[in-house]
């Protein structure tokens, strides 16, 4: 007997105890498992039934809707069975042990759409957007995910590869109709100025501030300033519990502490740093070193100060929100009204940080059209093309030889390629698929 | 039966695909026959007078470094040698020659004719012996049995081949020639995948009847670059090519008559090559167009006719006749011999495995335009390819391929067995991934050594190559171990990275603003290299960038084509694959997993099931046992 690809079967919906338990079952064996183990057999495709679950001994574990779809149009592409069922621990588990014992095995993460994938139902980046789309936390992550799912980056990519290719026609038969005159014989100066629009589009989007990358992996927000000056006491309020440590010794926060928090429909790294002061305490004097590296990379600083101070960092930038802290026990008066005043103990103020972190992210992101590049594989993928459209712009201005333009243009359009998914197929799958969960 | 008649190869058809095949496997010392039905047309170019060109120029290098015969041929009988693309780098330099019919035929006569090993018979052939599950010989038309281990088919168009000119109908293969439909019956009884194309020629002119005073000239190149790497020089007197335009009257002749054409009338159910086009069909297409480009490429030395390249046509011969004679140079022309066009039957090249073993019958080869190619220079390079598997075949050992990465020929026989064809194919260097590798100008270096292996080359051309590789090496050896500082380099005039780092010569080589005269001035030492020599390196430390960087899909193309498939694949039972996917899978049976992907409309989601489904299938095995 031939050896048939197996069928598989998962919990698709969140862990019971839950209103009603969603099993997916995807394979050739749907149509068997179906006839041995509902009580409505054969099922009209594509429609609602209500049937009874039976167990392998022909006990009922629960009745529910069943929904058949036969295969190919199905999201894996094969016949497909989707059940809703009483969302309890018992029944869930006794419903996945019947479809398994009528052949069936539980899927691995990601196994549902990697069959939609491989059965060519999308390309890479909507397979990455199911994937973003299940995990997001904010609205602004489901948005993009929704517009990626859409083919937003498929058809980027694939746009421009179209364009390279169109590019590559004009090179290559310049290079392989040398005697004919119907053949374009001067391509230079087209291609070069293809080239150089795709080389502008490419510096377009990869200039972009990484901002759809932060949409979907969470905008950074480093609280710096002298120690004691009540970070980790903010960063607590902002949680709504106790992440980091809180005592009125100077220094007390070494590491960096990161919370993950969604505010205004943004996902938001939130870091709690070590205090800026000279030291010579070994361990200190490297919590500042990584206070500094997160103030780097942090997408916005707000700067805590006692409020009975005055604010003496240098460090502070154009776009950077300053906080003035421990407003209760400060002098009104000698507030500045440029700063946002806070009591971090008293919890006072917080309301206001986090509308103005908000506005913040809302400024950064208003320009955010369709996403360009979610992933830094999306972004290293880009870059490596640009590379490749920058040699073959000089080999073109340089004038040596078509054949080494062609080339540099053909390995352009590979890197693009890779980003949908059409070249490489096993290096790139095996990283997208293993991000996934159970079920989807 | 006869005893004598017993041969370990029979290769049927003396044409460019039959005389490799038939010489490389008597090189190898297989006990050969070639069956034509006329020794006279053996080595005759029955369409353009040329060989060479892009990609084709390569094949013929390629054929060459193996010992082949074309190359050499083509050498003793050009008549106007031109190196195409000498404006671009030597990668898509293309050897190309106007060809002395007559001097090839006769050239090619006088080597298959006294070929050691090779027996040559002229019968028509009719029919495969066929003993169990392999082919056992052939008989011909004469009713004698011709015994062999193993059978090279090469019969170009002349599978139900059929002349369209006009109205009139000519069931032929060339004009005065007769078809095969014997042999053409038992293919089709093989139940083979067929096809049918097209292919057209132009009328043929008498060159004394043409003003050529009217007309631009193309000459030979000054220094003509022979093919063969045995030979120095072309002594053969080079003439040149006239160029001349059709103009809007010709057009219009041709509008008018549009209908009578055998393409448009409807007459003709094949394909034709979009990358040559009859004249009828450039103005159907392209009608904003006000002329095109002919050129008038004299078929010999003492012959005068001549093949005007770029009007092919099947119009009826009146029509011909009014036409050609509106275009300039050709007002009085005289039509030697009508253009027509010709449909026959191909077999899907699909049907056949790499070693082009037909893969319903052990021990069949097939070779040349019955695969759906077109061209003396892709028929000849899968004659090479059929005649040595028939060999190995017949001597019990497995096929033998060029890859890729390795040659031409490995592209155009990956091309067909994997891909088919939906127009005669012809090679282009762009059909080639690894192009900037695989060169005209080291053709030896990539396969003359496989070739030796093998038992395709002589000791003559061993001989030669062990030479010029012993030069070669020696000066890489004297280019690598000459060094300058950046500082000195500088100083030449040079610019190069200031970063201190003493470089080889053969690294300044390297940088495009830095060739091989300079490096010369610059260490004197290497003046003594021969020019040949200083000439090869030159390119190879061009590209060296380039090929180092495509190491990695090298390895990556060999670890694909180094997974097997097996042989009786089920692939019903591989999931994820569409219906068109498994469709093709099942019948191209791919012999490695490189090959499955080259295949057309595979997604990379069906090759990871393939390859997750082939990688699972052992322990799958074991699981079931248990």
């Amino acid at each position: 007997m031939a050896i048939r690809r197996d069928t598989i079967c998962a919990l698709a919906s969140g862990l019971p105890p839950s209103a009603i338990s969603v099993i997916r079952i995807s394979g050739p064996a749907t149509t068997s498992i179906i006839q041995s183990r509902l009580s409505v057999s054969p099922l009209k495709p594509r429609h609602a039934s209500l049937v009874d679950l039976r167990s392998r001994s022909g006990s009922v574990i629960d009745s529910g809707l069943a929904i058949y779809m036969p295969g190919p149009a199905s999201y894996t592409g094969e016949d497909t069975l989707e059940i809703s069922l009483h969302g309890g621990r018992m029944i869930t588990e006794l419903a996945l042990e019947s479809i398994m014992s009528a052949g069936a095995r539980l899927a691995e993460p990601g196994e549902f759409t990697r069959r939609a994938f491989e059965a060519g139902k999308l390309d890479l980046t909507r397979a990455e957007a199911v994937a973003d789309l299940i995990d997001a936390e904010s609205e602004a992550q489901l948005s993009q995910a929704l517009k990626q799912m859409d083919g937003a980056l498929e058809d980027l990519y694939s746009g421009w590869r179209a364009d390279l290719t169109e590019m590559l026609a004009l090179l290559e038969a310049s290079i392989d109709f040398p005697d004919e005159e119907d053949a374009p014989d001067r391509v230079d100066a087209p291609v070069l100025e293809k080239l150089n629009t795709l080389r502008s589009d490419l510096i377009d989007a990869l200039a972009d501030g990484n901002i759809t990358e932060r949409i979907r992996d969470g905008f950074k927000v480093a609280i710096l300033g002298k120690p004691n000056a009540g970070k980790s006491t903010l960063l607590n309020q902002l949680a709504k519990r106790e992440a980091a440590i809180v005592t009125d010794i100077p220094g007390t926060t070494r590491d960096v502490v990161e919370v993950r928090l969604v505010l205004g429909g943004y996902l938001v790294w939130i870091s709690d740093t070590a205090g800026l002061r000279e030291t010579v305490d070994v361990v200190e004097a490297e919590g500042v070193r990584r206070a500094l590296k997160v103030a780097d990379e942090a997408d916005l600083r707000l700067w805590i100060h006692d409020a009975r101070e005055p604010i003496e960092s240098d460090r502070v930038q154009p776009g950077d929100l300053v906080v003035s802290n421990k407003s209760d026990l400060a002098d009104p008066e000698s507030v500045s009204r440029e700063t946002l005043s806070i009591s971090a103990k008293t919890g006072f103020g917080i309301d206001l940080i986090e509308a103005a972190i908000v506005e913040r992210l809302g400024a950064l992101t208003k320009n955010v059209g369709a996403p360009i590049i979610t992933r830094a594989r999306h972004r290293q993928g880009l870059e490596r093309a640009l590379t490749q459209l920058e040699a073959a712009i000089d080999h073109l201005k340089a004038g040596i030889g078509s054949e080494f333009v062609s080339e540099d243009v053909r390995l352009a359009s590979r890197e693009l390629g890779t980003l949908t998914g059409h070249v490489d197929p096993e290096s790139v799958l095996g990283a997208v698929f293993s991000s996934f969960c159970i079920g989807k | 039966m006869q005893d004598q008649t017993k041969f370990d190869v029979i290769v049927v058809g003396g044409g460019h695909a039959g005389c490799e095949a038939a010489s490389a496997a008597a090189r190898m010392g297989a006990r050969t026959a070639l069956i034509t039905h006329k020794i006279a047309t053996i080595g005759e170019m029955s369409c353009n007078p040329a060989i060479g060109g892009l990609g084709k120029g390569h094949l013929v290098r390629e054929i060459d470094a193996l010992d082949g015969l074309m190359g050499r041929i083509a050498d003793r009988s050009g008549i106007q040698f031109r190196m195409l693309n000498r404006s671009k780098g030597p990668a898509v330099w293309g050897p190309r020659a106007q060809i002395d019919r007559k001097l090839y035929r006769e050239a090619m006569q006088e080597e298959i004719l006294n070929h050691e090993n090779l027996t040559i018979i002229q019968d028509g052939v009719e029919d495969l012996i066929v003993s169990g599950e392999r082919v056992g010989g052939v008989i011909g038309e004469s009713g004698t049995s011709y015994a062999a281990s193993a059978v090279v088919i090469t019969t170009g168009t002349f599978l139900k081949g059929i002349i369209h000119r006009g109205a009139e109908r000519i069931p032929a293969g060339r004009v005065g020639e007769k078809p095969a439909i014997g042999l053409s019956d038992r293919l089709y009884a093989l139940d083979l995948p067929m096809g049918r194309l097209k292919t057209g020629t132009p009328a043929r002119l008498n060159g004394k009847t043409i003003n050529w005073d009217l007309l631009e000239k193309q000459p030979a190149d000054d220094e003509p670059i022979p093919f063969s790497y045995l030979m120095d020089r072309i002594e053969v007197p080079q003439v040149s090519c006239g160029i001349t335009f059709t103009n809007p009257e010709a057009h219009e002749i041709i509008s008018d008559n549009i209908a009578q054409s055998a393409v448009y009338s409807g007459a003709i159910a094949g394909r034709g090559p979009r990358y040559c086009p009859s004249i009828e069909d450039k103005i159907h297409r392209f009608a904003e167009k006000t002329r095109h480009q002919i050129f008038l490429e004299p078929e010999g030395l003492d012959d005068d006719t001549v093949y005007p390249n770029g009007i092919s046509t099947s119009l009826p011969r009146e029509v011909q006749d009014a036409f050609i004679r509106k275009i300039e140079g050709l007002e009085t022309v005289e039509i030697l011999e009508y253009g027509y066009a010709i449909e026959y039957d191909y077999v899907d090249p699909r049907a056949l495995d790499a070693g082009l073993q037909v893969k319903a019958l052990s021990g069949l080869y097939l070779a040349g335009q019955i695969n759906g190619t077109t061209g003396y220079e892709e028929a000849g390079a899968q004659g090479l390819v059929a005649g040595m598997n028939a060999v190995r075949s017949a001597s019990g050992e497995p096929h033998e391929t060029f890859d890729r990465a390795e040659a031409y020929i490995g592209v155009l026989i990956d091309d067909l067995v994997t891909r088919g064809v939906t127009e005669p194919y012809r090679m282009f260097t762009s059909r080639a991934e690894y192009r900037l590798s695989l060169r005209s100008d080291n053709a030896d270096q990539r396969l003359t050594e496989r070739g030796i292996a093998l038992g395709l080359v002589g000791e003559t051309r061993a001989e030669m190559f062990h030479v010029k590789q012993t030069a070669l090496n020696a000066g890489r050896d004297a280019l690598r171990s000459q060094t300058m500082t950046p500082n000195e380099a500088q100083k030449l005039g040079w610019k190069v990275n200031q970063d201190g780092q003493r470089r080889s010569a053969w690294e300044y080589l390297a940088y495009p603003s830095i060739d091989m005269a300079a490096i010369v001035l610059a260490f004197p030492d290497l003046a003594n290299l021969s020019p040949a020599i200083k000439a090869q390196l030159e390119i190879e430390a061009m590209y060296a960038g380039y090929i180092e960087r495509q190491k990695d899909d090298v390895e990556a193309l060999r670890r694909e084509e180094a997974l097997r498939l097996p042989a009786d694949l089920d692939y019903a039972a591989v999931g994820g694959l569409t219906n068109e996917v498994r469709a093709k899978l099942d019948m191209i049976r791919p012999a490695t997993l490189g090959q499955a992907g080259r295949i057309e409309g595979m997604t990379p989601g069906a090759l990871t099931a393939l390859l997750a489904y082939v990688r699972r299938r052992p322990s799958r095995k074991q699981s079931a046992h248990a």
